[in-house]
């Protein structure tokens, strides 16, 4: 799936990394545990989570995942806005919640990014 | 090749704590480390890194790249862990509300480091310090 159609089908405002909007996502990963994305999910994934702080965005670049979507309408402060940018990181905010978000994207083909 | 950096890390600092590990990653890019390599130094040595700003007065990250291997040493002034046995067990941890709010405090940073690793080990005394050497083979 395109992460075009991710932001579509989660009707997300892209906060930054725009020009990633081309990419291919094969997985999600659903989890305001940062602890738990750096054990179990894969790479080249797109992160939905509710905390919008910097340990989120740095979590995702070490972890070598592709997209964060923030759910429950969940807005990140400018400083985090601005390191995303200066991190050309796709991220993006949807009204939806976590459950509903994720629920939607499995629904369209998205697998789940848990290693096995 | 041999290369060599060492970052300070300071205690409580959420607001920049993160940025050792960026600039980790971007050193072993540049180096041309193999990307699969680069992903287990990266998460084990911010998992380090989160440990120094939540539970330590402070400490280090080195980084040391050498022909066959790349090495993390990670150390800190204090306080030192009681019982190690227990800070290894998954599930177990001691963060405060702050690192939990960042979703960090799940006790899953020093065996997620160990995993990492091709080589993990752990030193620490109370009153004197924690030291942790990591190593990744290339």
């Amino acid at each position: 799936m395109k992460l075009s159609r991710v932001q579509e089908l989660l009707e997300a405002v892209v906060l930054s990394g725009e020009s990633h909007l081309d990419d291919e996502v094969l997985t999600g990963f659903g989890c305001d545990l940062m602890s738990d994305v750096l054990c179990f999910a894969r790479e080249d994934a797109v992160l939905l989570t509710g905390l919008v702080n910097k340990q989120v965005l740095n979590t995702v670049d070490m972890a070598n995942m592709n997209s964060i979507v923030f759910v429950r309408n969940k807005m990140p402060c400018e400083d985090v806005i601005k390191m995303a940018q200066e991190m050309n990181l796709l991220v993006m905010s949807t009204k939806y919640i976590l459950f509903e978000a994720c629920g939607m994207l499995y629904a369209n083909g998205l697998k789940g990014a848990h290693l096995r | 090749m041999n290369y060599e950096l060492t970052f300070e890390v300071e205690r409580g600092d959420f607001e920049t704590a993160g940025g050792a590990s960026r600039k980790i990653k971007k050193t072993l890019q540049q180096l041309g480390i193999s990307s699969k390599i680069i992903r287990k130094v990266s998460i084990a040595g911010y998992e380090g890194e989160m440990n120094l700003a939540i539970h330590s007065l402070g400490g280090t990250i080195l980084l040391e790249v050498e022909e066959k291997e790349i090495i993390l040493t990670i150390k800190d002034s204090g306080p030192g862990i009681p019982d190690l046995h227990l800070a290894m067990t998954e599930g177990w941890s001691t963060a405060g509300v702050e690192a939990r709010r960042m979703g960090f405090g799940a006790g899953m940073g020093l065996p997620n480091m160990d995993r990492n690793a091709d080589h993990f080990e752990i030193e620490s005394k109370v009153g004197d310090g924690t030291k942790i050497l990591m190593k990744f083979f290339l």
